[in-house]
């Protein structure tokens, strides 16, 4: 277009210029701008799932690198590699490659052991991901989509990891293969047809391997991808969620821009997860195949554990009493069948169905945009500790042979532990977690209405002595703070309401005036006070929770505590 | 305002271009646009895309001690990067060439032991200095900056529209009335999809022709044989000792349910053993010969501990008396480890006189009981 091309403000620099170039064809100026401005919140938190996705990078680009050494068949073949201990030994091609490409490939086992490093980070930061999710209410409406598809990435990684460590056919992996040749046996009524259709016959066949790493190098990744690209495409198209704080709605998201804030903090935390993989997957030997020998099944090594995120399945498993069902006419339903399929089925059926649970039974069918603290949804948080005290008795159950070792506990009363805990650590945990919660909701309403404790204490007149309180904002007649709870953390400390001020810069010497921190601080003050008028009420989301308009304020956002807890006029 | 093309082969139509896509080019002319500095456009843009900037807290003043402090400490760790990367490529590639060989060898302690972790140490330090010399930026120099994006509901108006779109469509093509195309519809998108789920009956095997699941490669006068392929007689092994043996057929060692424990008792546990029931002659002496294959998961159970008679499976923990049949006495197996009857053959070694009695390995739907 020629008459932009002569407009004034046409681009000069070559750069410009080729930039025309390009919008010319394919007018991407405006979204890119809209992509630019997109404003993301800042907190902690919020990066758990981002480290997922850089592990799930690191992923990709490893195991496409592992594909060209690998080879899935089980083929007998003599070993005749550069790693002499197994020299000469009858193994499948699929061993054979694991070891060629440990060993014979350069710089392939720093490869390897970061492709298994990175798929038990992505594993792990999914799973702290979605409890930071769950315990601030981050799942409820509109956002219960984007949490199914969270769980089935969940669910979909674990077949994922379980199909790629079973691979190399080595002791280790084999008997995890036999174990789950066993699990699908179990299924009442279509299991023996379920294992011949997944395994081409009796196990082991010449099949399995094969069919797992189509599995593992395309179908599930295939799935994968395609949810995490929808997954992400969700989360633009809702914007992110906030914690309450001043000047954060449920219209807005208050944040640093994407460019070029957030996208530098983005790299940064990607190139850091590269990092710690890179050197974990170099410095930290992990499931070192040669170690385990090929597979054999008439062997087995002790302390045979999974992955960690297939550990709790194991743990039931063993805990699990023996309730073989006998039904008449020769028919049985194995007792393997209740901990490694109706378990996990039970456990991921609750989680998938939690936000309509929630739903049906709060009855709370609005949108939410304002996270919720722990402390405020008690109920919430106590089934949570309680769903997570569980699994974790089921995870140690999973290593329990190791720990009795270890710390030589008789391995039967390590599973008498184990049944026991399963079923009373969980309650203990519900009571434990609501009484605490509890307790810090009103260790949140005593600050707001009495100040913070100062730490001074002073001597009345008549000889009393009382600790002086700062209160947070104006006070009645009775000295008592008249601000109302918002769901935003409330200072409990001094220096969390510019007590102090921040210290001068400098390591050995200050480099910088301290005259220029105390204009820079009265600065940051007068920054928010202009956005002052903007504000409106925060709260934690349930209407019972929170009517009356509150300040609740980050201390370090919220001002010095002569103008902070100045009650707001609610917009309109 | 609108001309109508009226060139040969047009159908009509406007044919000068429409407004410009998206922005508001209208409100503000080029010669607006560029009377503008570039925070006011970056602001306006922003408005535009309903992103307001609160508050920017400039960064360090340029030429300030703080600046060029920061500066610094960002330079190093881009440096420091960009040292291990280069450090990285030149032990990859420099191994084997004028650095010693990267092969390891057994029992070997020199470089080739370090090849691997130096490889990952170099990398990762690549990476975090990278990282870390990133975020130093983002905090230390960039100006930090507070925005506020709107966040909107749907448009009642796009969605009434939009189904008034959807539903004349639909109208359209008149589906509702003729009940033949839906009809005929449905039939074909049920044979379509069963035609594309056909092909999966590939994988659908009978697991019961045969009764593979309730037979071993064991039979009547199969010889035990050892890992090696060697025999065994009766005074090959100790009171109290444990032997897997394996059927000897060819490849019988890679046999997935043929693996066998043949144990030879103590005396005293042969005093206390209790045979199950029905399977009282199924030893020979002190002999008994067992499955080695849980019946709770298909492990091999492996573990013996002579001095408890107890056999314990290190995948889950069960654990089997062998005085007692090889009943599970803890743990989640439910079933004794099936027992194979054994004689010895004219020649003095152990063969067995049949196949299991019944099912080795894990509980299935359709498993015989004895």
């Amino acid at each position: 277009m020629a008459r932009t091309a002569t407009a004034p403000g046409a681009p000069t620099t070559a750069l410009g210029k080729a930039a025309l170039e390009v919008d010319d064809r394919l007018i991407v100026a405006g979204p890119l701008r809209r992509t630019l401005n997109k404003v993301f919140p800042d907190h902690w938190s919020f990066l758990l799932g981002e480290i997922a996705l850089y592990s799930f990078i690191i992923l990709l680009l490893t195991g496409t690198y592992l594909t060209f050494f690998f080879q899935a068949s089980m083929t007998e073949v003599v070993y005749d590699g550069s790693y002499a201990p197994l020299r000469g030994i009858d193994m499948s091609i699929a061993y054979a490659s694991t070891l060629d490409l440990s060993f014979d490939v350069r710089g392939g086992l720093l490869i390897r052991q970061m492709h298994h490093w990175a798929a038990l980070l992505f594993m792990a930061s999914i799973v702290v991901h979605m409890l930071r999710i769950f315990f601030t209410g981050a799942f409820r409406r509109p956002r219960e989509t984007n949490w199914l598809i969270g769980v089935a990435l969940l669910i979909l990684g674990i077949f994922e990891g379980f199909a790629g460590y079973s691979m190399p056919d080595d002791l280790l992996s084999g008997t995890g293969l036999r174990i789950m040749s066993a699990i699908i046996l179990s299924i009442p009524v279509i299991g023996t047809w379920a294992h011949w259709a997944v395994f081409g016959g009796d196990y082991v066949g010449e099949l399995i391997v094969g069919r797992l790493y189509i599995a593992h190098v395309l179908i599930i990744p295939a799935i994968l991808l395609g949810l995490i690209a929808l997954h992400m495409l969700i989360l633009v198209k809702q914007k992110h969620t906030q914690f309450p704080g001043p000047g954060r709605t449920e219209h807005n998201v208050i944040g640093n821009r994407l460019f070029p804030t957030f996208a530098g903090k983005a790299t940064g935390l990607m190139m850091v997860v590269f990092g710690v993989v890179a050197a974990l997957g170099g410095l930290v030997q992990i499931n070192p195949v040669w170690l385990w020998g090929p597979y054999n099944p008439a062997q087995v090594s002790s302390a045979s554990q999974p992955d960690w995120y297939v550990m709790f399945l194991d743990g039931s498993t063993r805990l699990f009493p023996a309730w073989d069902i006998y039904l008449p006419g020769n028919y049985n339903i194995p007792a393997l069948f209740w901990p490694t399929v109706v378990l996990p089925g039970i456990i991921f059926t609750l989680l998938l169905a939690y936000p309509m649970l929630e739903r049906k039974l709060t009855g709370d069918t609005a949108s939410h945009h304002l996270l919720q603290r722990p402390r405020d949804v008690p109920v919430r948080t106590s089934l949570g500790m309680m769903a997570i005290s569980f699994y974790v008795v089921l995870l140690l159950s999973g290593a329990n042979d190791v720990i009795a070792d270890k710390f030589d506990i008789s391995l039967n009363a390590m599973t008498w532990i184990g049944r026991i805990g399963l079923l009373i650590v969980p309650p203990i945990a519900y009571v434990l977690t609501y009484r605490i919660c509890l307790g810090l909701q009103q260790h949140d309403r005593e600050v707001l209405e009495h100040g913070i404790e100062t730490g001074v204490i002073r001597r009345l007149p008549h000889g009393e002595f009382i600790e002086v309180h700062q209160p947070l904002g104006p006070v009645d007649e009775h000295g008592h703070g008249q601000l109302a709870y918002g769901g935003a953390p409330v200072p409990k400390k001094m220096n969390q309401v510019g007590g102090a001020r921040r210290a001068i810069r400098g390591f050995f010497s200050p480099i910088e005036e301290p005259t220029a921190v105390e204009l820079e601080q009265r600065g940051e003050d007068r920054g928010l006070a202009t956005a002052e008028p903007q504000r409106e009420l925060t709260t934690s989301g349930r209407p019972a929770e929170g009517g009356r308009p509150s300040e609740g304020g980050r201390p370090s956002e919220g001002g010095r505590p002569s103008e902070g807890g100045r009650p707001q006029e609610p917009r309109d | 305002m609108t001309t109508h093309d009226t060139r040969p082969g047009s159908t009509g139509g406007a044919d000068t271009p429409g407004p410009l896509h998206g922005g508001p080019d209208d409100d503000y002319t080029p010669e607006q646009l560029a009377a503008l500095p570039r925070e006011e456009l970056d602001r306006l843009g922003a408005r535009y895309d309903g992103v307001e900037i609160l508050h920017v807290e400039p960064g360090p003043e340029p030429g300030s001690p703080l600046e060029k402090r920061a500066v610094r400490q960002v330079g190093l760790y881009f440096g420091l990067a960009g040292l291990s990367a280069f450090a990285f490529v030149v032990v990859y590639a420099g191994a084997g060439w004028f650095l010693p060989d990267w092969q390891w060898e057994l029992g070997s302690s020199s470089f080739s032991v370090l090849y691997t972790p130096l490889l990952g140490l170099l990398m990762g330090l690549a990476f975090t200095f990278f990282g870390v010399g990133l975020v130093l930026y983002t905090k230390k120099l960039l100006p930090h900056e507070t925005a506020a994006q709107d966040k909107h509901d749907g448009s009642h108006f796009d969605r009434v529209t939009t189904g008034a779109t959807l539903v004349g469509g639909l109208h359209n093509s008149g589906l509702k009335r003729r009940k033949l195309i839906t009809g005929s519809l449905a039939f074909m998108g049920g044979g379509l999809g069963l035609m594309l789920l056909a092909p999966l009956g590939g994988l659908i095997k009978d697991p019961n022709e045969g009764d593979p699941l309730g037979t071993t490669e064991w039979a009547e006068g199969v010889r035990l044989v050892r890992d090696d392929g060697t025999p065994i007689r009766p005074g090959d092994q100790e009171p109290g000792s444990l032997e897997t043996v394996f059927p000897a057929v060819p490849e019988g060692n890679r046999l997935s349910d043929a693996a066998t424990m043949l144990i030879r008792l103590r005396p005293a546990q042969l005093e206390q053993a209790v045979p199950r029931s029905g399977q009282e002659g199924f030893g020979y002496g002190d002999y008994v010969a067992y499955s080695k294959i849980c019946t709770h998961a298909g492990c091999p159970v492996s573990l013996y501990e002579q001095e408890t008679s107890r056999i314990l499976c290190p995948c889950h923990q069960s654990q089997f008396d062998v005085t007692q049949g090889a009943k599970p006495v803890f743990g989640p197996a439910t079933r004794s480890l099936p027992q194979l009857p054994i004689t010895v053959d004219d020649e003095g070694f152990f063969v067995a006189r049949s196949d299991y009695i019944e099912a080795v390995g894990p509980t299935y739907w359709n498993r015989e009981r004895i």
